[in-house]
């Protein structure tokens, strides 16, 4: 049985609006509707979905930057709400963020080498005689020379800086990485360099990957287990290769459809969505995708599915595949 | 119409005068016994418990201050310690002459100051602009006692043209008009320049005068009008200093006005009058404040017209 | 690899703008700096050192009385006295020696209250924007009330109630325009949260004062230094307008304010007693906002005015 390190437990997290009427009812953007997932040690996660779906908000969940409205989110075992400032700052040494905009999260008066050495002092972490030599060693690992230690986020390109925030988490060891959106930002010649960075120091340091994208391709490429979200809730769970052949979720099928692939034989059968995503503030009842879904039946429209496990460690939510009964409408 | 704003301006201001009284009802209390800093020294001991009994000072600290606000709305502030007169009386003698220059003072910045950035702005980078826009600087950093002293010096000492103290004429008016006007007016025509020249870069003005308008019409219906919200905005930000500098101008010039009578009694310590003038002072700002608020927002089109108006 | 020189520019650069990372950019600007700011570098420079050392400086004792010798008319006004190079005033105390002891009291007061002003904006605005909430609330409020009042009327208000001793007045100037500096810093923090850097910071398990002191405030540094430019001029302006209406600060002690009001009534006669300390500050005050707007334009010319 596999060790399992983050377990998110119906997640909920909503966020009150604020209205320019003086006398509106208060409303409510439900960013993440129940969610519920594993990741395993050592895997490299993935989580895709469209822009506004809930991945960024289910990653600060996880790493405890936001409390959850309800839910849980345990790691190693441990339930994230019950920790003191003491430990949440000591846990900070097990788990490390990645985040889009790479420039966004360093300060820009800082030398980048002073950035990197920055958690060690934080955490008192070795000698501070040998807190450079730290620094450059870590350097050497994100494929930077040392010459970099002495420049300003400003003067570097975008795939360095990524490096360098890269350079920043890894420095105290941790257990796991959450990667939001860590290459979109970037150049497409320059993506593939960093997620090849990504897979080398997933395998040599045996580290746990969430890897959140929109991006399929790339998931496909480096991710062994993947989830899918749509509108706050996962719709699909499978590992990498099932999902890709054997794709059950009627929006996963339109998302993958949609990646454009290079094989000469491939007919380009993209799925056309129609009908406009729901408002997020008001969902209908019923199945969320349903506005969109060719293949809608009354059913969908009257109960939201749950997520159900089809065999090999697959789940979907859609009546059509598993036949089961949903939640009741709201 | 966003009628949300108008009224948590207004709230705004309620709070910021409510404020106002309790630091000053504060400032009273910290002080030591509020009785023997309001009744002058030769005060009998009937004067005293008759004075405890207006203000309330034996009931719990609560009841004080809720004696202390009725008090001031019925227009009592106690007697001043140099005459014994009614404070409020005294005020309202002496309140008008001070409106009066503000006013006046107000009208000159904005009357010169204006046309002085209008004409910077149409004629830019000529040495009138350059000359006009360091006026600003003029105006922000020079002493405005010691610009009234020097008026002072030159135009009645020297020249004898106008009177140095007092306000019975208009030509008494002058010199401190001038003298608290032009501490603001350089800013005034900066702003309207700056604002003005934002405008006229705009396509649809260019279009105009491509097509020939005539360019009195472009510059007073059209540009005017939209360059009007940052010299609002920058009028009632320069009310406060102007009052602040009031004070001071009263006293060069021996203008009979509130603000010489605020000095005249922290130098006396006639604490019922200075903590009258404050009020009064603080409250007048705060209804300047809430009409220029008001200005704004009725001429910024995204307040005053919200998505659902017809 | 660098020669001792360029170093110690580099130094200096850093300590008079406190912008670590754009040094070499300040060591261009400044061989390019207008002549007309040089003027107003060299004038506070000479404030300066006037204050620093009005002890050397001053001829006679400022205190020193010599009723025999009054109102004496220097020479350079075409008068007799030769002993006291700009005169003497009412009560025959040497005017040279009181413009500087002046100068030094007043610019001493406008420099402390500056660093306080600095000190009590900066961190409110930070405590502000850390805690948000009812907090935020608060502090607001109080810059709005700052904001709506003058100074002076305050300023009297609390004068004409606790008096002023001298402890007392700077701490009062040291309410003069915090409200600005609040308002900058918090508007930085909270743009910092948004931004990114400091959530990640924060991730990393840095502890909030750290974020603030060694991440935040270095880059308000620009704003505040151009604010403490424009401040510094405005206390002075503050202190003297207090001390020219006799109540900032008192006798013995003399500032540039409370001169220009002693030599008001001789003006008809000496007109210099009152001339020379008003040009004075307004030298003073002018050049300062002089080099505000210059150092402005130069640290980031996208702040608005």
């Amino acid at each position: 049985m596999r060790e399992k390190l983050v377990e998110a437990k119906g997640l909920y997290k909503q966020y009150a609006l604020k209205s320019d009427k003086l006398f509106a009812k208060r409303r409510y953007l439900k960013a993440v509707d129940g969610v519920t997932f594993d990741i395993y040690k050592g895997e490299f996660f993935g989580v895709v979905g469209e822009s506004g779906c809930g991945k960024s908000t289910t990653a600060k969940l996880i790493l405890d930057m936001e409390h959850p409205t309800k839910g849980t989110v345990l790691f190693k075992g441990r339930d994230m709400s019950t920790l003191k400032p003491k430990e949440w700052r000591a846990i900070r040494l097990d788990m490390q963020m990645i985040f889009q905009d790479p420039l966004g999260a360093l300060d820009p008066y800082m030398c980048v080498g002073k950035q990197i050495m920055e958690p060690l002092e934080i955490h008192n972490i070795g000698d501070p005689k040998d807190r450079k030599q730290m620094v450059l060693d870590m350097l050497a690992a994100v494929s930077l020379k040392p010459i970099f230690y002495d420049r300003y986020p400003h003067e570097l390109s975008g795939g360095q800086r990524q490096r360098i925030v890269l350079a920043r988490a890894l420095i105290v060891k941790p257990q796991l990485l959450v990667c939001d959106e860590p290459i979109s930002a970037l150049d497409v010649s320059i993506q593939a360099q960093v997620v090849n960075l990504f897979k080398r120091i997933h395998k040599e340091l045996n580290l746990t990957f969430m890897f959140i994208s929109h991006d399929l391709r790339i998931v496909k490429h480096v991710c062994d287990r993947i989830i899918v979200m749509y509108l706050g809730r996962v719709v699909e769970e499978a590992e990498s290769d099932e999902l890709f052949a054997n794709t059950l979720h009627p929006y996963s099928q339109a998302l993958i459809s949609a990646v454009p692939s290079l094989t000469p034989d491939a007919q380009a059968k993209r799925i056309m969505l129609h009908g406009d995503p729901p408002n997020p503030i008001d969902l209908p009842k019923g199945c969320r995708f349903a506005s969109r879904c060719s293949k809608c039946t009354p059913r969908c429209l009257e109960s939201e599915p749950e997520l159900v496990d089809v065999g090999n460690g697959h789940k979907v939510a859609c009546f059509l595949v598993t036949g089961k009964e949903g939640i009741n409408a709201r | 119409m966003h009628v949300k704003y108008f009224l948590v301006k207004t709230l705004r201001a309620f709070i910021t005068t409510f404020l106002l009284v309790v630091f000053v009802f504060f400032v009273l209390r910290i002080t030591g016994d509020p009785a023997q800093a309001m009744l002058p020294d030769d005060a009998t001991e009937e004067d005293y418990i008759e004075f405890r009994q207006l203000w309330g000072l034996d009931k719990p600290l609560m009841e004080q201050f809720y004696v202390y606000c009725k008090n001031f709305l019925h227009g009592d502030f106690g007697q001043s310690y140099k005459d014994g007169r009614d404070v409020f009386e005294i005020i309202s003698q002496r309140l008008p002459k001070s409106v009066w220059l503000m006013g006046m003072s107000i009208i000159f910045s904005i009357v010169v100051g204006l046309p002085l950035g209008i004409y910077a702005a149409l004629h830019r980078n000529s040495f009138g602009d350059r000359f006009i826009m360091g006026t600003a600087v003029f105006g922000f950093s020079m002493p405005n006692f010691f610009l009234g002293i020097m008026f002072i010096l030159i135009f009645s000492m020297k020249l004898h043209w106008l009177p140095s103290a007092g306000s019975d004429t208009w030509l008494h008016l002058l010199m401190p008009m001038i003298t608290i006007g032009m501490t603001r007016m350089g800013s005034y025509a900066r702003y309207t320049r700056s604002a003005m020249l934002n405008v006229l870069s705009k396509p649809y003005i260019i279009t105009a005068k491509a097509k020939g308008a005539n360019r009195n019409r472009m510059v007073y219906l059209h540009a005017l009008p939209n360059a009007a919200i940052p010299i609002v905005t920058v009028i009632g930000t320069s009310i406060g200093h102007m009052v602040g500098g009031s004070v001071v101008i009263e006293n060069v010039f021996a203008w009979p006005g509130i603000g010489r009578l605020l000095v005249s009694s922290v130098a006396v310590r006639d604490l019922p009058v200075v903590q009258a003038i404050v009020i009064i002072m603080g409250l007048a700002m705060v209804l300047a404040n809430l009409l220029v608020d008001f200005t704004y927002g009725l001429l910024d089109p995204r307040i005053r017209v919200t998505a659902g108006d017809k | 690899m660098m020669s001792d020189n360029v170093k110690n520019e580099k130094v200096k650069f850093e300590v008079l703008s406190g912008v670590v990372g754009q040094e070499t950019k300040l060591q261009k600007v400044f061989r390019k700096v207008p002549p007309m700011i040089m003027l107003c570098m060299a004038w506070l420079l000479f404030m300066f050192i006037v204050a620093v050392f009005w002890e050397q400086f001053a001829p006679f004792d400022y205190e020193e009385q010599d009723l025999a010798n009054r109102l004496a008319v220097p020479k350079i006004f075409g008068g007799t006295d030769t002993t006291h190079f700009l005169g003497t005033d009412s009560l025959g105390r040497d005017f040279l020696s009181r413009l500087i002891r002046s100068i030094r009291t007043s610019l001493l007061v406008a420099f402390c209250g500056t660093i306080i002003t600095a000190i009590l904006g900066t961190a409110l605005g930070f405590v502000a924007a850390h805690f948000r909430g009812w907090v935020d609330e608060a502090i607001m409020m109080m810059v709005d009330f700052q904001y709506s009042l003058p100074f002076m009327i305050l300023a009297l208000l609390v004068i004409a109630f606790f008096g002023n001793n001298l402890v007392f007045f700077v701490f009062l100037l040291g309410i003069e325009g915090w409200n600005k500096y609040a308002r900058m810093s918090r508007g930085m923090a909270l743009s910092a949260q948004n931004n990114g850097y400091a959530v990640a910071i924060r991730q990393l398990g840095a502890s909030p004062v750290r974020l603030y002191t060694k991440h935040i405030l270095p880059n308000v540094s620009n704003i505040l230094i151009v604010e403490l430019t424009l401040n510094f001029p405005a206390k002075i302006l503050a202190e003297t307008s207090l001390s020219f209406l006799g109540l900032g600060i008192q006798p013995p002690d003399t500032s540039l304010g409370s001169l220009l009001s002693f030599g008001r009534a001789y003006m008809m006669t000496n007109w210099w007693l009152a001339v020379i300390p008003g040009l004075t500050i307004f030298l003073t005050t002018l050049s300062m906002c002089l080099l505000g707007d210059w150092v402005r334009d130069t640290i980031d010319p996208t702040i608005r005015k």
